[in-house]
């Protein structure tokens, strides 16, 4: 899978799990404040991607995402993309 | 000072027999039952396979989508009803603190959100503690239909929840009118909800030995009053009403359903599940409803009766009734609409009092369906699987719950 799979996967995974609307979907877009995710919101959509892409997202690491770009950041690293 | 009064200005209902109250009256004025199979899951493993399912339910009708997901389905049940009701009522609070301060909400359910227990410990048991949904506690919490009304239609007064299993919503009902009546509020949303419908829920129930097993005839299973019932029969759904002080619903030009004339609560303090015989409790909790209302029990022109269906709740409710009306009680038209909507558990003192509502309104008084063979314990008036015409000004509401709680309404015609 390279970025931009990863990329449109993670998308499609707003949409559908968090019911984001797609047009606010941008690669530094904050879940926060941007997409109006709270933080249960926020839990909800790591063990999305955890289970989506097969990747386990410890809790420190975890703490570092805030954006669109940084969550599809980590699931790179983690699957050498 | 006389006592502020409180008078209905929005209804709203999800129910196995209708997801408006214009369908769910109709279902009731033609005997429509609501039961069949479960659908929602396999039950083929369960003594009990049938239940009052909610049928084309869509929650993204009444809310977003986001909003829709976060929640068990008790607490959008509870939401779409109220959102019924508020647009019935002509009111919105939203954009308005100063109205919304003086607005509030009691909300009963028996359990809360039993499908999301059930789910979330599944989750744990088979993938483990980290894999349960960071929702799982804001879905099971019974009050959080309060919460999320609150929140969704900008009520910023008394919000609370009541949970008396299935006398809940016609607690709240009643608790809600007592807040009017205090001052703490003008507007206050009241009712209950319920989702039991899962294999967690449905065994539990079963096992209780409280449901009917006839699997075989589900539509004519529930025959509250009848010699052959056997059980009641789970149900799910909604009933959302907006009360308001009487001169607050005048000043706005408010449309009126009706009024709240009284409640009376008593507990059995006997057992966990059964009613004390005789019917004692639940003939103190009438009286005490009378009482409030003010209203004499010769005026009482219809009961809408608990009548679950079980052995045990109709032959004490019938005694009930007997004790406070007297040889009158044989007069009164008394019916169970439990006979088509099944046991919405803490849903069901809400569309309840929304059915005896729109009979006295309507000028008919809804049916006991299923009923073919008397009890000579149930000897009362039934109204008997047909409809009547009935000119009612004054009706009473009854609801009983496990834990020995009674609550009953005593409900006015408007004008």
């Amino acid at each position: 899978m390279n970025r931009a799979e990863i990329e449109a996967k993670l998308k499609t995974l707003l949409v559908s799990e968090l019911g984001i609307d797609e047009s606010k979907i941008a690669p530094d877009a904050k879940f926060e404040t941007d997409l109006e995710v709270d933080s249960l919101g926020v839990v909800e959509l790591l063990m999305a991607i955890e289970d989506e892409f097969g990747v386990t997202i410890p809790d420190e690491e975890a703490e570092h995402i805030g954006t669109v770009g940084q969550a599809v950041d980590v699931v790179v690293a983690k699957l050498g993309a | 000072m006389d006592r502020r009064r409180v008078v209905v200005t929005g209804l709203g209902v999800i129910t196995p027999i209708g997801n408006t109250v214009d369908d769910y009256w109709a279902s009731l004025r033609s005997g429509r039952s609501g039961i069949g199979p479960i659908t929602l899951f396999d039950a083929s493993g369960l003594a009990v396979r049938f239940a009052g399912e909610v049928k084309d339910f869509d929650p993204e009708a009444f809310m977003d989508r986001r909003t829709a997901r976060r929640m068990d389905r008790f607490d959008q049940f509870f939401y779409a009803a109220t959102v019924q009701a508020m647009q019935d009522a002509g009111l919105d609070l939203r954009d308005d603190p100063v109205g919304g301060s003086r607005a509030g909400a009691v909300v009963g359910s028996g359990i809360g959100g039993f499908i999301s227990m059930q789910d979330g410990i599944d989750t744990m048991r088979t993938r483990g503690p980290d894999r349960i949904s960071p929702y799982t506690v804001t879905r099971l919490i019974p009050n959080m239909a309060a919460g999320d009304v609150s929140i969704g239609f900008g009520l910023l007064g008394p919000v609370t929840c009541v949970v008396t299993a299935c006398a809940a919503s016609a607690n709240a009902i009643g608790d809600a009118t007592e807040i009017i009546r205090r001052g703490a509020a003008d507007v206050m949303v009241a009712g209950g909800a319920e989702a039991p419908i899962c294999e967690f829920g449905v065994a539990s129930f079963a096992q209780a030995k409280a449901l009917s097993t006839r699997n075989d005839d589900p539509m004519g299973a529930c025959r509250p009053f009848d010699a052959t019932r056997d059980g009641f029969i789970m149900s799910e759904g909604a009933g959302s009403l907006v009360l308001e002080e009487r001169e607050h619903a005048l000043a706005r030009g408010a449309h009126i359903h009706g009024e709240i004339l009284g409640y009376g609560m008593s507990s059995d303090a006997f057992h966990i599940t059964l009613p004390r015989p005789g019917g004692d409790g639940a003939a103190r909790a009438m009286r005490a409803a009378l009482d409030d209302s003010g209203v004499d029990a010769s005026e009482i022109g219809y009961i809408n009766a608990h009548g679950t269906s079980t052995p045990a709740n109709d032959v004490t409710e019938t005694a009930a009734i007997k004790t406070v009306f007297g040889e009158r009680a044989y007069d009164i038209p008394v019916s169970s609409t439990k006979s088509m909507t099944g046991h919405l558990l803490g849903g069901a003192g809400a569309v309840e009092a929304i059915a005896t509502l729109l009979a006295m309104k309507d000028g008919v008084v809804p049916p006991t369906i299923n009923y073919r063979n008397p009890d000579p314990e149930c000897d009362l008036d039934y109204v008997p699987n047909e409809l009547r015409e009935a000119d009612v000004r004054v009706a009473m509401s009854d609801s009983f719950g496990f834990g020995g709680h009674n609550a009953v309404l005593v409900l006015g015609r408007a004008g």
